[in-house]
């Protein structure tokens, strides 16, 4: 199951974000500040695959912009993983370069509608 | 008024921010802009201004005030304030919040909507924040529209029943009739949401497990076709065609066909299809192989498949990709227990991700080798284990050094193999290792009697370099105190033996003592040491000045010790062989094991040796025969043995005295509470012979019908020196199994 995806960038300002299990506002930002402290620490040969407190994260980096998913133990990493990246591939389709972090800002709402077909995911 | 600014311009306002503190100023500033349009009730700009509130949200700002907006949204009729208005629903509205309920009506109307898209936005919501009862007043709705032509609301109508029976469990059965024919659409979307609705209905219920198995035919076909099309552009990922329902009908599979024959054989021919054909080039073939390889596991394949599955592991662990390898050693650690022969084929493998720079997969890795090893290979394993601990994260190290004990008490093929192992994990990782392995070492070294020279030398040897490490330290210096006579006698027959004085000794302990290094609990190792080495080394005067000197130290512990071995040499100086003689073999007990009892009605006088005694010993029977000791005062010592029968302790008390005096008119009296029941049979005799010459036996029967823990009151009556003595003494900690 899907817990929650992140967009964090190299600064570790979130860019979006979507919870799919209610977190409470004040706990969401220091969430997200481990998670991408988490990330960032990382090297590259190093595998995508993150055991953070009771669940797995999955991230991906683009550029500067790292895409993170948390998922339960339940669910298969590589599939997630390739999930990412069709994510990924979808916005760059509609937004024509998902690397330029303006587009994805602008048209922030598509990409909350975007987020709302992970659902059949979670 | 000024209309107010497109989102747009917020977001790029915000970004010109260059501090935190900027960016507070500008949002709190916006805030208030949109607070004061609610209030003006401005229906143009409300979409424009939820929108950038929720944007605010996303960045962990509060708002809260805007719920109410985003309800009045819902309500408008234009479809552009509705599409905010139940984003923000859902990324702002919650069960907790009473508002929500108040979305009920609204929801209820649009799902009724001329236009799907207003419908689907409301399936959305619904299947995304929808509370109980909510669920419970539209279910009918939702269950409508899964009965529908649509394909596009079919698949939101399925991911919302999903939502509902989560929310709402009693629920199920309601949607079962429009199940009939999910899985007959084409449309991959409602194929894709239709299996999720079934795994989550199986998931719950076994009866709809047992409903839904019939479906497994047809699961098969629509996994068949999928494989064996041709390229389909709408669903192709990478040369696959939509691996993502691949993999969920895999995992339906999986539920179904759990400890179910028929099923399993059913999938069988597809499993084995699928592992063989799908391309492992890209990424996307590899997650569906793991999927695959994860159902074959477990369901009840035939045993060739499972070989194909692990063989599949096994190929993954010598991929390059380590999200790969990662994934490979997760799926073998949960194999390993069942098919333990087919994954030792891939110990070498394993063995080399030891070596591996990711930290989760040397974790796997080494959680897989310690599995691995066997009788067999234990000798190779280990070295290779040894060497990880070696070079390893501080993290792994506690870990790997209980496994390596473990597996080398398990399988170790020679006495010396064992010692030189244990050696080489406390001189690596000897600040490391836990805190019980220090007496189950002591226990193993005392037990392996003809290498009490060679493993004293060593350890000795092993102090020399370096004191830091205190779990080494401690087992070392119990050793050279109690064969410090093998060391300086040079009696070791494994290596050279070395040329140690007992002065050298006697320098390597007191250096401990004065250490920084050593910890209080080691220094109390030393004092001890040195303090047993006084019946078996010559200069007794060197350590009678150490042992008082130690007598004024800060340290409580280490003050009461020295204090006590000052006695012993000036009061109790007969004594002091007999207590300080080579420490019997133990008996590895079970659980409890000997336990050293204690309250006492009468004086509370610590006894000097209690600490370090272990119990008298026994013979293994296969019998479980429990042992402890009781000391009442200083002198008077019980063994107390427990033979277990079904209802009946038998205990047999062996009374000693280590006094100069004989114990006469010993009487033992004992009394246990109301459910037990106590048989005393006569004692052997009723004098107990000073300075530990002899014992009396005593015999004592427990009833013990309710099985309750045995507790008992004792009572000891004596003449000594002319003066009768009572004593009175409570036993609560009896181990379990001499009453159980």
């Amino acid at each position: 199951m899907i817990k929650f995806v992140l967009m964090v960038n190299r600064q570790g300002q979130t860019r979006l974000s979507r919870y799919y299990h209610p977190v409470e506002l004040s706990r969401r930002a220091a969430l997200e500040a481990d998670v991408v402290r988490c990330c960032l620490s990382r090297k590259k040969d190093q595998c995508s695959f993150v055991e953070y407190k009771d669940f797995k994260l999955v991230y991906r980096q683009y550029a500067a912009l790292y895409i993170v998913v948390g998922i339960t133990d339940s669910e298969n990493e590589l599939s997630i993983y390739e999930l990412v990246h069709n994510f990924v591939e979808v916005l760059d389709k509609y937004f024509s370069r998902v690397v330029s972090l303006n587009r994805v800002k602008n048209s922030w709402i598509q990409c909350q509608g975007v987020c709302r077909s992970l659902k059949h995911l979670k | 008024m000024p209309a107010p600014i497109r989102l747009r311009e917020l977001i790029r306002t915000i970004r010109t921010a260059r501090t935190q503190a900027e960016e507070r100023e500008m949002i709190q500033k916006e805030c208030a802009a949109i607070r004061s349009s609610f209030r003006e009730e401005d229906n143009t700009y409300r979409c424009r201004n939820v929108a950038k509130l929720l944007y605010m949200h996303m960045l962990g700002y509060p708002a809260h005030f805007g719920q109410l907006e985003c309800l009045k949204l819902i309500a408008s009729q234009k479809f552009t304030d509705k599409r905010i208005g139940y984003l923000g629903a859902m990324l702002l509205l919650d069960e907790r919040q009473d508002v929500h309920l108040l979305m009920t009506n609204c929801i209820k109307n649009d799902l009724n909507h001329s236009t799907q898209y207003v419908q689907g936005l409301a399936l959305c919501t619904l299947g995304c924040m929808g509370s109980s009862e909510m669920c419970r007043d539209l279910a009918g709705e939702v269950e409508k529209l899964l009965k529908t032509s649509n394909s596009y609301l079919r698949k939101k109508a399925a991911l919302c029943a999903v939502h509902v029976i989560r929310k709402v469990p009693e629920l199920m059965e309601m949607f079962l009739p429009a199940t009939k024919n999910l899985l007959s659409e084409k449309n991959h979307g409602v194929l894709h949401t239709s299996v999720v609705l079934l795994t989550e209905m199986c998931e719950r219920s076994p009866d709809m497990l047992a409903h839904f198995r019939k479906l497994v035919p047809q699961l098969v076909r629509i996994l068949k076709n999928l494989i064996m099309s041709g390229y389909s552009p709408e669903h192709d990922v990478s040369g696959i065609s939509d691996p993502f329902l691949q993999v969920r009908i895999l995992r339906l599979l999986r539920i179904l066909g759990k400890g179910d024959d028929d099923s399993s054989e059913a999938m069988n021919d597809i499993l084995a299809q699928v592992a063989t054909n799908t391309e492992t080039s890209k990424n996307v073939g590899n997650a569906i192989l793991y999927e695959t390889v994860l159902t074959i596991m477990d369901i009840k394949s035939e045993s060739g498949l499972r070989v194909l599955a692990i063989n599949i592991l096994g190929r993954f662990l010598l991929n390059n990709d380590k999200n790969i390898r990662y994934v490979a050693l997760t799926s073998l650690l949960k194999t390993v227990q069942t098919d333990h022969n087919a994954v030792q084929r891939h110990r070498s493998t394993i063995v080399d991700c030891l070596k591996d720079l990711d930290v989760s997969i040397k974790r796997r890795a080494m959680e897989l080798s310690f599995a691995l090893v066997n009788g067999n290979n234990i000798r190779g394993m280990m070295k290779e284990l040894l060497y990880f601990l070696d070079s390893c994260d501080p993290e792994f190290k506690a870990d790997c050094a209980s496994g390596v004990f473990l597996a080398a008490e398990k399988y170790a093929p020679s006495k010396r193999w064992h010692i030189d192992t244990i050696m080489r994990v406390l001189t690596t990782a000897g600040s490391y290792v836990r805190d019980d392995s220090v007496p189950n070492l002591i226990q193993l070294i005392t037990n392996s009697v003809e290498m009490h020279a060679y493993t004293v030398q060593r350890l000795y040897k092993a102090l020399l370099d370096d004191i830091s490490q205190q779990p080494l330290v401690q087992v070392a210096s119990w050793c050279i105190g109690e064969y410090g006579d093998l060391l300086v006698s040079g009696q070791c027959e494994e290596e050279e033996p070395i040329q140690v004085t007992e002065d050298e000794v006697l320098d390597v302990l007191e250096g401990l003592l004065v250490s920084n290094l050593s910890t209080p609990v080691t220094r109390g190792y030393a004092l001890t040491a040195i303090m047993k080495l006084s019946t078996r080394f010559t200069s007794v005067n060197r350590i009678k000045k150490v042992v008082s000197i130690y007598g004024s130290s800060i340290d409580v512990e280490l003050q009461q010790r020295a204090v006590e071995y000052n006695a012993l040499f000036k009061k109790y100086d007969h004594m002091r062989p007999a207590l300080l003689e080579r420490m019997p073999i133990m008996e590895k007990t079970a659980s409890n094991g000997p336990t050293e009892i204690v309250q006492t009605n009468g004086e509370t006088e610590p006894s000097v040796v209690e600490a370090k005694h272990p119990p008298p010993v026994t013979q293994p029977t296969n019998q479980v025969r429990t042992v402890f000791s009781l000391y009442i005062r200083k002198n008077t010592h019980l063994g107390l043995e427990a033979n277990p029968n079904p209802n009946i302790a038998v205990i047999t008390i062996h009374a000693s005295n280590s006094t100069e005096a004989d114990m006469t008119d010993f009487v033992f009296q004992a009394a246990v509470p109301k459910t037990f029941q106590l048989q005393l049979l006569s004692p052997s005799s009723n004098v107990v012979p000073a300075l530990n010459q002899g014992t009396v036996t005593q015999v004592i029967r427990v009833l013990n019908p309710q099985k309750q823990q045995l507790r008992m009151r004792i009572k000891l009556t004596y003449t000594h020196k002319g003066s009768a003595v009572q004593d009175l003494a409570e036993v609560n900690n009896f181990p379990p199994q001499s009453w159980q």
